[in-house]
């Protein structure tokens, strides 16, 4: 016998019960979505619930988060419209094997921990974003419809959100599809069903190479697709796993998380699916439900897997009503209600940063550009922030020399206010600026220096400059040389 | 100053052992006590109320980690207040077994990751020889494996052990095991059983002899063993003829893969051996 590590203990074993309780309710709250998503990305629902259950056994295993659920997402599904639209289902196959080599390059790179550039605000922004994706993808399905459609809809939300009240040991949502199903059969409606939109698996996927063709003009066809897939991928995927760390309270291996999707991403693609990633609102399900460790995941995969060939004849059956209803569900419980009341609260660039975010996000239909959008402009705010951080002091010696004392923080951003400060015009023999406690951060702040020295010389001015040296140890470009314990003392507080 | 750290978890008969033995080390060592408690949260599962409605409406999220945090919170008063009784009860017992300069610690962390951190201060590492099941008997290996400093298994109090048995391969492993034997404080005065599994030729005869000297050099009383046979059976047959109070070996001298294939002889021990063990890495 090998005994049991901790770590196999506590990542597999040590929640057994909830575990395969929640990765039940998560396996039939991941059926409808994997249906939905296909139909986004313009598949056929096996190839989104093939890439489901690759997806979530693969990072079961592999990932770097337990108690995550990954699978096709609305996020991915919406980046390769196009690309099925013109290349077909065997260039998404192919797309999906390089989205995944990229995450695995990523993952080795430990580009995870780029992850701490991305702000409070631009996180919420894209969990709004997401949230708001979901729900304007589930509009096709209620324009041009009979009021058939709209009554049955509003009727399955009312289920999922009212039945909980009744029972909470058996899954709303379930509930909402078994009954709107039975309805629409019972009455003979005439609406669209699972069935109408594509084939259903009828067999446990099998091992097959995309049949494109091996050459350049194929990986630039794929690669523009790949890229943002990669990276939107890892963004859900590392912010998902930011909360389930808050919500449980325990730590995840980023970088793992980057190789596992990468991983599950290959073997989707190799499976007749497409790329996934993390989901917001399933991972907060499972949490709920009681799942913590992979068990959940794994669980999850194969009882969809198991749950969608053997039923398949009935899943074809459901009316697309039921998917909706459960779809609004997931986007109205992936939203961030608590940032709408924090709009009040928060300052003011903190609000624009969220809500640029959210608009790039959805006026483009790619994360990627909101969060590279609501990252740069926080990092522009951050800027502007500290720039404020300087006090310029002036000081009359006797008739004929003058003293500024230069307090805080010089570089691009405040080197105007730095310049402006000083008085070219007054009527003086000699000028010593005192640095000793600035900071000059980088190469316009001494340029900024300069130029004050010059327009003072060519007024006729002496000029002494105290204490440049101290003033000009901040630009490094890495504190290595400065990796004594006081060494952040030393240059702040010098 | 490095002391003999002993993990305690829980209050009875298993903890008392822990306590004595630790005791009795840190008292021979000269070497402060240190009690370590360890609070790991993921020790617990989820209850059976979660809900399986698998709904979320608005404000899921903050709602669920607000109700998991409070929970969180009264388990975790409670586990800290049981944890710091257990303690308690183990300094007292400690002080009443006249250890060296006994203190006790709590920490929330998991075991491996705390025993990693205490290391450097670490001479000795006490912890309880758990049967299948026990919480702390998932940890031996990986503690083992993860610690480079000696680690006592107890089940039942080792005071003043009046003979050991020290499991001897030639291997690098048993050689470092047998230098730190013979410069170590805590067995002086025993008599020592030195036990050697493996064919009867001149080399290892002469093997044995050479470690033996090593240890009468130290002042130990020696009695050597050559028997052939599979190494677990022997050790564990010899354990109980020499009526020894003690097992004393390197631990875990091939890599883990060796062990997924053929298994591991401490391993085995670890399970069978119905005495004290002295894993030296």
């Amino acid at each position: 016998m090998v005994t049991m590590t901790p770590s196999l203990h506590y990542n597999w074993f040590s929640n057994i019960r909830g575990d395969i309780l929640s990765g039940l309710v998560v396996a039939l709250a991941l059926i409808p979505e994997a249906i939905a998503f296909s139909i986004i990305a313009g598949v056929d629902p096996k190839v989104g619930l093939y890439a489901s259950f690759c997806i979530a056994v693969v990072t079961a295993f592999a990932g770097g988060r337990p108690g995550m659920i990954s699978a096709a997402t609305g996020a991915m599904a919406l980046l390769m419209v196009t690309l099925v639209k013109e290349h077909g289902l065997e260039y998404l196959l192919a797309a999906t094997l390089l989205t995944g080599i990229i995450q695995i390059a990523a993952g080795f790179l430990r580009l995870g921990s780029l992850m701490r550039f991305v702000s409070r605000s631009v996180v919420t922004g894209f969990v709004n974003a997401l949230a708001i994706l979901i729900f304007m993808a589930q509009l096709p399905e209620l324009i041009d419809v009979t009021w058939h459609v709209y009554a049955m809809t509003a009727a399955g939300l009312l289920i999922i959100y009212t039945f909980p009240l009744i029972t909470t040991k058996i899954p709303s949502p379930l509930v909402c599809i078994l009954l709107l199903t039975a309805v629409s059969i019972a009455l003979g409606l005439d609406i669209r069903t699972v069935g109408d939109m594509g084939e259903l698996p009828d067999a446990l996927p099998i091992f097959l190479w995309p049949e494109v063709p091996l050459n350049l003009e194929t990986l630039l066809i794929i690669l523009p697709y790949s890229l943002p897939l990669a990276v939107v991928g890892l963004l859900e995927s590392l912010m998902t796993a930011t909360i389930v760390d808050e919500l449980t309270d325990t730590p995840s291996d980023k970088n793992r998380e980057c190789k596992g999707q990468g991983l599950a991403n290959i073997v989707s693609g190799m499976f007749g699916g497409m790329a996934g990633c993390a989901m917001i609102g399933q991972s907060v399900i499972n949490v709920k439900s009681g799942g913590r460790t992979r068990l959940s995941t794994l669980v999850a995969g194969v009882v969809l897997l198991i749950l969608v060939v053997f039923l398949d004849d009935w899943v074809s059956l459901i009316p697309m009503a039921a998917l909706v209803a459960v779809m609004i569900m997931v986007s109205i419980g992936t939203f961030s209600w608590e940032s709408i009341f924090n709009l009040k609260k928060h300052p003011m660039s903190t609000n624009v940063v969220m809500l640029v975010t959210v608009s790039v996000v959805v006026a483009t239909h790619n994360l990627a550009f909101g969060v590279f959008a609501g990252v740069l402009l926080a990092a522009l705010f951050f800027a502007n922030k500290i720039g404020q951080f300087l006090f310029i002091g002036k000081k009359r010696d006797d008739n004929n020399q003058l003293t500024y004392t230069v307090v805080g923080q010089v570089f691009f951003s405040s080197s105007d206010k730095f310049i402006a400060a000083f008085d070219f015009k007054e009527d003086v023999d000699r000028i010593s600026i005192d640095l000793s406690r600035a900071h000059f951060w980088d190469i316009t702040a001494v340029s900024a220096l300069d130029k004050v020295v010059l327009k003072f010389r060519r007024e006729g001015i002496d000029v002494e400059v105290i204490g440049l040296n101290e003033a000009s140890a901040t630009i490094v470009d890495r504190f290595a040389v400065h990796d004594k314990p006081d060494a952040i003392d030393d240059l702040m507080g010098h | 100053m490095a002391n003999v750290v002993a993990c305690i978890d829980g209050v009875g008969s298993m903890a008392e052992a822990i306590c004595d033995t630790a005791a009795w080390a840190s008292a021979k060592l000269e070497a402060p006590l240190l009690l370590l408690h360890v609070l790991d949260k993921r020790e617990f599962p989820t209850t059976d109320e979660a809900p399986l409605s698998g709904e979320i409406g608005l404000g899921a999220r903050e709602a669920l980690l607000e109700q998991l945090a409070s929970l969180d919170e009264q388990r975790a008063k409670l586990a800290r207040e049981q944890g710091r009784i257990m303690l308690d009860a183990a300094l007292d017992r400690a002080r009443q077994d006249s250890a060296f300069e006994p203190s006790a610690m709590q920490r929330h962390d998991d075991l491996i990751t705390a025993l990693q951190e205490l290391q450097p201060q670490t001479r000795l590492l006490v912890l309880g020889k758990g049967t299948q099941g026990d919480a702390l008997g998932v940890h031996i290996e990986p503690a083992v494996r993860a610690l480079h400093r000696p680690i006592l298994l107890t089940d039942k109090p080792l005071v003043d052990p009046k003979r050991f048995l020290l499991a001897f391969d030639g291997s690098p492993t048993a050689r470092k095991t047998l230098d730190m034997v013979a410069t170590s404080p805590l067995l002086k005065g025993c008599e020592c059983t030195l036990l050697m599994v493996g064919p009867s030729t001149f080399d290892t005869r002469q093997e044995l002899d050479k470690a033996a000297q090593t240890l009468c050099d130290a002042g130990f009383t020696v009695t050597t063993e050559l028997l052939a046979g599979e190494a677990d059976e022997v050790i564990l047959q010899q354990l109980n003829a020499s009526q020894s109070d003690l097992l004393v070996m390197g631990a875990y001298g091939h890599s883990r893969i060796r062990h997924l294939l053929v298994g591991s002889t401490t391993s085995t021990l670890v399970r069978k051996a119905s005495k004290p063990m002295l894993l030296l890495r």
